[in-house]
């Protein structure tokens, strides 16, 4: 019996699935997957990453038997699925893919109530819920009538989730689903994936090679080494710090350390108080108030805008000092991060500030202070060593 | 020519053009009928299964055979073992070499159309459920519609053709005035009769035109109503938007392995 | 008088042949004659309209609907009416010439269009930044890709002609479609097969020459895509 790092979520809807001992070998003789012991907690994000060729999608497929596996068992809670007819089992199975797979001939509100209609289901019915879906997955409702031709990819690929929930299915799979569409549409199908997975409580196994997407997406995910050989199976935290073998340390990456700070809540970092100015105010106010020749310009809000550089051979060059300070002067580059940010998104905004001083606003965006780059080093030292005396003690 | 065409007893007559443009579409709806009725199921169990494909092959090298031999042949075999009365001596051999005639374009049209269906389409509806039955009829089908449609059209005009060219045999149809006043030397009749058959030739393909654009969905023949495109093509398919066809332009873009169907006779 | 073979068979047509060897092989040199120098005419008239369709977006859709237009009309109401349309003899072989070529043309547009069409935009592209000019563009890269396009459809137009010459032999014009009029009209009574199955398989096999032919040459036009296979 194998167990889950991850138990599955409180009240999750999803059933829990169990891979036992699976092989798949092809006709070729390749070995795609070997003797892979796997559970995919019920309501979690089970996420199988691993170098082109792994056998990802070949594990996938073989949970809706789309490929049969030539030995072990696929369980879903207390049921083989081998002893259940392909197409009931699949009708059950939501299924994504990285081209959407969308149906040309059919309108998008078609192409959702498939699978409904093909388990019968009232057609009122299943095209009101196929529109609730629509506006779940971010499409608006005059979509319903356009065909796939007529759609982004990125839309295409709302569709095709919005398609694999029509039915409710308890367990979803999804194979590269974000991976043919530009990365600033990726990042927004992500955040808008978790954000319906947060409300669904599906188990879903999801297939990608890219890590950072397993890291981000992931409740547990699942390295796998070519030749189908599971090579760790644990949180994202987890494979960061503490990588099984040199397999998985070379897959997630050199960066893994600037990564893994992207799981460490900042704490209360000690934000200075930072002299601003406003928006409107006079130049002659920003050479009094700058400090290392930067000034940080604020709304009537209180909301930092950007920074302004007041030293006399700035450029652009400065105005005299009644004229006000306008937009167009101000230098956007630094980036923000709120007060529950973590050490990375911390990190950044020190890096990126052109002062050197990283700005924190809280949730509504209204400056608490800045921080400095040395002094969100000092706080990740100050944890790694808390951290280390506490692993200590553990093992004592 | 005219004159004959106008001439209203040319019409009216027993075997006159009402009669023959009656029995020329009679003897070519009843070819065209079987061959779909053949064709078309076995196409799409080939595509489907990706098996037999060499009965593709066969059927497009007989379209080397010269049909008016073919027609001669089968008519020669055929006819002492035909006793039944009026034309069934003609219509027989004729119906049987239209049969073989319209299959081909239709079975290749078929098969291509159901082939070239995208394979994660057909991978996404065997995933969410479907039977084969089901793919094949939900999904092969309405994709291959195009192609099944430019094989039919083209297997049509065949039929048409070759149709005329029984009237050598002694068998009715249009073909009748090209032949009979070919022979009586009364040429205004021959290229009337000429001239029909090319009308009616147009005018069915333009009837299986118009039954292509209502049976096929716009999704897959990309005519789509302008101003209702994708405002935002965010990544690989936004903007793939194909213009309106129209007529004989119809049908997919020839390429080297998709040629254009050859006319036989 | 008429010799005929003895044998009424289908095996018979080796006897007529060897009986009737001049007016046979004369059959067959008009037949493939009238099948081949169409498709030269045609292919030489549809390169600069196909250009044209291809070259001129406008230009396409009247094209290529008039070519499919022609194209929908049966052969033998084509081989009546052109000798009204240019004042030649109803049997003057030129007709069949004639008529082929319109179909040969209107076959071809539409096939000439699209392979030069069909160049990927990448390729067509990269020429563009290579400095080539249209003309070189066309000369260079579009139309020794649309090679094997256009030869899949001259391999079409030229298998087809065989059968369509055929048809005219039932109108009177000399050509191996003789030899199946002439077996009807000698099956009066009982089956009489050797000029038949003599026609077809001649017919067979000069569409098979032709069509080898076209095949060998096109493989002699396009070294890059047997690099391809070969590896
Ligand atoms: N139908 C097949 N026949 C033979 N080998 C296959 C087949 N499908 C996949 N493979 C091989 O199995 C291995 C795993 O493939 P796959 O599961 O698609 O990998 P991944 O999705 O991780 O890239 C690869 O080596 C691949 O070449
Ligand atoms: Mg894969």
């Amino acid at each position: 019996m194998v167990s889950a790092p991850v138990s599955g979520r409180k009240g999750g809807r999803g059933l829990v699935i169990r891979f036992e001992s699976v092989s798949k070998k092809y006709p070729d003789g390749t070995v795609a997957v070997d003797r892979l012991d796997l559970v995919a907690p019920s309501g979690a994000i089970t996420v199988l990453v691993g170098p082109s060729g792994c056998g990802k999608t070949t594990s996938l497929r073989m949970i809706n038997r789309m490929i049969e596996p030539t030995d072990g068992r696929i369980w879903l809670d207390d049921r083989d699925t081998a002893t259940v007819p392909t197409h009931q089992l699949r009708r059950g199975i939501g299924y994504v893919i990285q081209h959407a797979g969308l149906f040309p001939h059919r309108t998008v509100l078609d192409n959702i109530t498939t699978v409904p209609e093909l388990l019968g289901h009232d057609r009122k019915r299943a095209r009101r819920r196929a529109l609730e879906l629509m506006e779940r997955v971010g499409l608006p409702p005059h979509f319903a009538k356009r065909y796939p031709a007529q759609l982004s990819g990125g839309q295409q690929q709302r569709v095709g989730v919005a398609r694999a929930l029509a039915a409710d299915p308890p367990v979803m799979l999804m194979d590269e689903p974000f991976s043919a569409v530009d990365p600033v549409v990726r990042a927004q199908l992500q955040n808008e994936f978790l954000n319906l997975q947060g409300e669904l409580g599906k188990t879903i196994v999801f297939v990608t090679h890219d890590i950072d997407e397993a890291i981000k997406l992931g409740d547990q995910v699942a390295v796998l080494q070519v030749g189908g050989r599971l090579a760790q199976l644990a949180p994202p935290a987890e494979l960061l710090s503490e990588p099984a073998d040199t397999f998985v340390a070379g897959f997630v990456g050199r960066d893994r350390g600037y990564r893994a700070l992207g799981f460490a809540g900042a704490g209360r970092l000690p934000v200075r108080q930072e002299q601003v100015i406003a928006l409107g105010a006079a130049s002659g106010e920003a050479r009094d108030a700058a400090e290392g020749g930067w000034v940080l310009v604020t709304d009537a809000a209180q909301r930092p805008q950007g920074w302004l550089r007041a030293e006399a051979d700035a450029d652009p060059p400065p105005s005299t000092p009644a004229e006000p300070v306008t937009e167009a002067q101000l230098n956007l580059g630094g980036t923000l991060a709120s007060e529950n940010a973590t050490l990375r998104e911390a990190l950044d905004a020190a890096l990126s500030s052109p002062s050197g001083r990283g700005v924190i606003v809280d949730d509504s965006g209204r400056l608490l202070g800045t921080v400095t780059a040395s002094e969100v080093l000092a706080r990740i030292e100050q944890q790694r060593a808390a951290g280390e005396r506490s692993t200590q003690g553990g093992e004592s | 020519m005219i004159q004959w065409l106008n001439d209203p007893g040319n019409w009216t007559a027993p075997g006159g053009i009402l009669d023959q443009l009656r029995a020329h579409l009679q003897y070519s709806i009843i070819a065209l009928v079987i061959a779909v009725a053949l064709a078309l199921p076995v196409g799409l169990l080939i595509g489907h299964t990706g098996r037999g494909r060499w009965l593709v092959t066969v059927a497009n090298a007989m379209r080397a055979l010269p049909v008016v031999g073919l027609l001669i042949l089968l008519y020669v075999m055929l006819a002492p073992h035909i006793h039944g009365k009026g034309d069934t001596v003609y219509l027989l051999p004729t119906e049987i070499v239209l049969v073989l005639l319209a299959i081909p374009p239709i079975l290749a049209g078929t098969v291509s159309g159901v082939e070239n269906v995208a394979p994660d389409v057909r991978d996404a509806a065997a995933a969410m459920g479907m039977r084969g039955s089901q793919v094949v009829r939900r999904v092969e089908l309405p994709n291959a519609l195009p192609l099944v449609f430019s094989g039919l059209r083209s297997a049509t005009l065949q039929v048409i053709a070759t149709a005329t060219v029984a009237a050598y045999l002694g068998l009715g149809g249009l073909g009748r005035f090209v032949y009979d006043g070919q022979a009586s030397q009364n040429y205004a009749e021959r290229n009337a009769g000429a001239v029909l058959v090319a009308l009616l030739a147009v005018a069915a393909d333009l009837v299986l035109a118009l039954a292509q654009r209502y049976t096929v969905s716009r999704g897959v023949s990309g005519r789509f109503p302008r101003g209702r495109t994708s405002e935002a093509a965010d990544g690989p398919g936004g903007g793939d938007l194909r213009g309106e066809g129209g007529g004989a332009a119809d049908g997919p873009p020839v390429t080297a392995e998709t040629p254009p169907s050859p006319h036989t006779a | 008088m008429r010799l005929l073979a003895v044998d009424s068979s289908p095996f018979g047509m080796f006897d007529y042949f060897r009986q009737h060897q001049d007016e046979v092989l004369n059959w067959l040199g008009y037949h493939a004659w009238l099948s081949a120098v169409p498709v030269v005419v045609g292919l030489l008239v549809a390169l600069p309209l196909g250009w044209l369709a291809h070259r001129y977006r406008w230009a396409y859709p009247p094209l290529v609907t008039a070519a499919g237009l022609l194209y929908t009309i049966p052969s033998i109401a084509l081989f009546v009416s052109i000798p009204s349309i240019i004042g030649t003899q109803i049997l003057d072989p030129i007709n069949v010439a004639v008529a082929l070529t319109v179909y040969t043309v209107a076959l071809l547009v539409r096939v000439v269009a699209d392979g030069l069409g069909a160049v990927s935009a990448d390729v067509a592209q990269a020429a563009t930044a290579m400095g080539l000019t249209r003309r070189q563009r066309l000369l260079k890269v579009e139309l020794p890709l649309a090679v094997p396009v256009i030869a899949a459809g001259v391999r079409v137009a030229v298998v087809a002609n065989v059968s369509l010459v055929a048809v005219a032999g039932t109108i009177g014009v000399p050509n191996l479609g003789q030899l199946f009029t002439t077996g009807f009209q000698l099956s009066v009574g009982s089956p009489y097969y050797p000029p038949i199955t003599l026609g077809i398989v001649l017919c067979v096999l000069l569409a098979l020459a032709f069509d080898l032919f076209v095949v060998g040459a096109t493989w002699l036009a396009t070294p890059w895509r047997r690099a391809v296979s070969g590896s």
